[in-house]
């Protein structure tokens, strides 16, 4: 395959602070650089003089124009209503907010989401079992995917809420969003879709896949840290999870984070254009990794769905024998980094939640990889890869033969 | 039961700090000593299971009070 031209605008240059940022990145799911043209329209709003959104003054009303001009654009790219654009924090507590705040505003007692969810969709389902609300965790297929038809069977008269991922962040598999919606939509439940890794990437429309609540990253579309947007559909009400001066409709008080969130316009802007033509380059780049660790490590497997069912800038496999932290830790020596799929997990040590719900042994378990490429990734750093890995793997073996 | 050497409260806490917590304070631990933790989080009971078993300490009861979990955990000599 040919090398490809990365996209327009150049790799932003390797942070500061850090020092040592390797030469292979390949953990853009857990963080993104911010693309530099994000940079330069947000440099104004941090060094200038800028209103706050909410002031009387001339210096608030520019401000205010900015802010909405980031909702229009953040509503284009997921073919929504700007009104409906909530910015929050970050993604997660966007999810938290959809899914409390569905929760506690609907008559029903009963949410339901699979078990495959990112931590922030859990843990804020749990929070609603510490307070006598019941929740359905729907499992899932061996490669991660959810049955519609099992979330139809989970429902009851008192669901609050459907929620679901538009694809797994560590195994990279689609969910059924759509086949999901047409049925929260006929029970008149509202549903919620965690479209962090998907935005962008594959084509997501709020009305196509009848979405009433929406999560969206900033920093996984290259744009700042620090922000996130949940949208909101008009007829569908929520209780605020954070109470204060009653910015952003009431949903979230606390006055604006306006740089990040023009940020997150300007990358949403981006990606809406550039978005189709990056997915493709890197499928084909990723397929090109997938295929070629697959031949060099045949004992190797891939986890989650295969070819169009998976996000295309995302690659995982276990590599039985081999403790992912100890094949990470070697990566790292030789200036890749890449990362087990789960920064929880990496934490505790715990296999992950994922894996256990697609069934892995205990020893696939140990060896979960997880490379997601982005903006920037070069045909060079996917070679590196390719002739890194099975080295690492080699000497790991031979450490610990099993 | 045995009397716990150590007390734990995770209460209000979720995935990952109670499993988190409890491996911090089991390093202080001697062999034989007893923790318990209590925790409301729904997911630690598996959570705790599965730590346990894979680490080797002994999950000597698991209690329950509506929303609120007992662990008694002897750490493996």
């Amino acid at each position: 395959m040919a090398r490809s031209s990365a996209s327009s605008s150049a790799r932003p240059a390797s942070g500061g602070a850090a020092g040592a940022v390797p030469r292979v990145y390949l953990d853009y799911a857990g963080f993104s650089p911010v693309d530099p043209r994000v940079v330069a329209v947000m440099r104004p709003f941090l060094e200038g003089g800028v209103g706050n959104p909410a002031a009387p003054h001339s210096l608030g009303l520019e401000a205010r124009a900015s802010l909405d001009g980031a909702r229009a654009k953040v509503a284009r790219l997921v073919g929504a209503t700007p009104a409906g654009v909530i910015f929050t924090g970050s993604a997660t507590e966007a999810n938290n907010l959809a899914v409390r705040g569905a929760a506690e505003r609907a008559r029903g007692r009963h949410v339901v989401t699979s078990a495959v969810e990112h931590i922030s969709v859990l843990n804020a389902c749990r929070d609603l079992e510490k307070r006598g609300w019941s929740v359905s965790y729907v499992g899932v297929d061996a490669d991660g995917c959810v049955d519609p038809q099992a979330v139809a069977r989970a429902m009851r008269d008192d669901t609050a809420l459907v929620s679901l991922m538009a694809a797994n962040g560590e195994i990279g598999t689609l969910e059924p969003v759509r086949a999901v919606g047409r049925i929260a939509r006929e029970r008149g439940v509202p549903f919620h879709v965690d479209g962090v890794g998907t935005v962008g990437r594959v084509p997501l429309a709020v009305d196509d896949a009848q979405i009433d609540l929406l999560t969206l990253s900033s920093n996984d579309i290259y744009g700042p840290p620090g922000a996130g947007a949940l949208w909101v559909r008009a007829d569908v009400k929520l209780a605020p999870v954070i109470v204060g001066g009653g910015q952003e409709g009431g949903y979230r008080s606390g006055t604006e984070n306006l740089p990040a969130i023009v940020g997150l316009g300007v990358a949403a802007d981006l990606v809406r254009l550039e978005g189709p033509a990056e997915a493709a380059r890197l499928r084909a780049l990723r397929d090109r990794l997938l295929a070629g660790l697959l031949d060099r490590l045949p004992e190797a497997r891939v986890t989650g769905a295969r070819g169009d069912g998976r996000l295309p800038h995302h690659a995982s496999l276990v590599v039985p024998g081999v403790k992912a932290d100890a094949v990470l830790l070697e990566l790292d020596l030789r200036g890749i980094a890449a990362s087990s799929g789960s920064a929880c997990n990496a934490s505790t040590g715990e296999p992950s939640h994922v894996l256990r719900a697609i069934g892995c042994g205990r020893d696939a378990l140990e060896g979960s990889l997880c490379f997601t490429l982005g903006r920037w990734t070069t045909a060079g750093e996917i070679d590196a890869v390719l002739d890194a890995l099975p080295a690492v793997v080699a000497r790991l073996r031979q450490l610990a033969p099993r | 039961m045995p009397g716990a050497d150590v007390t734990l409260d995770c209460l209000g806490l979720f995935c990952p700090m109670p499993v988190l917590k409890t491996r911090e304070a089991m390093k202080r631990l001697g062999p034989g000593q007893i923790l318990e933790m209590t925790s409301d989080d729904p997911a630690s009971e598996a959570d705790m299971k599965s730590w346990t078993s894979r680490t080797g300490n002994e999950l000597v009861e698991i209690g329950r009070n509506g929303a609120v979990f007992r662990f008694v955990i002897r750490k493996a000599g």
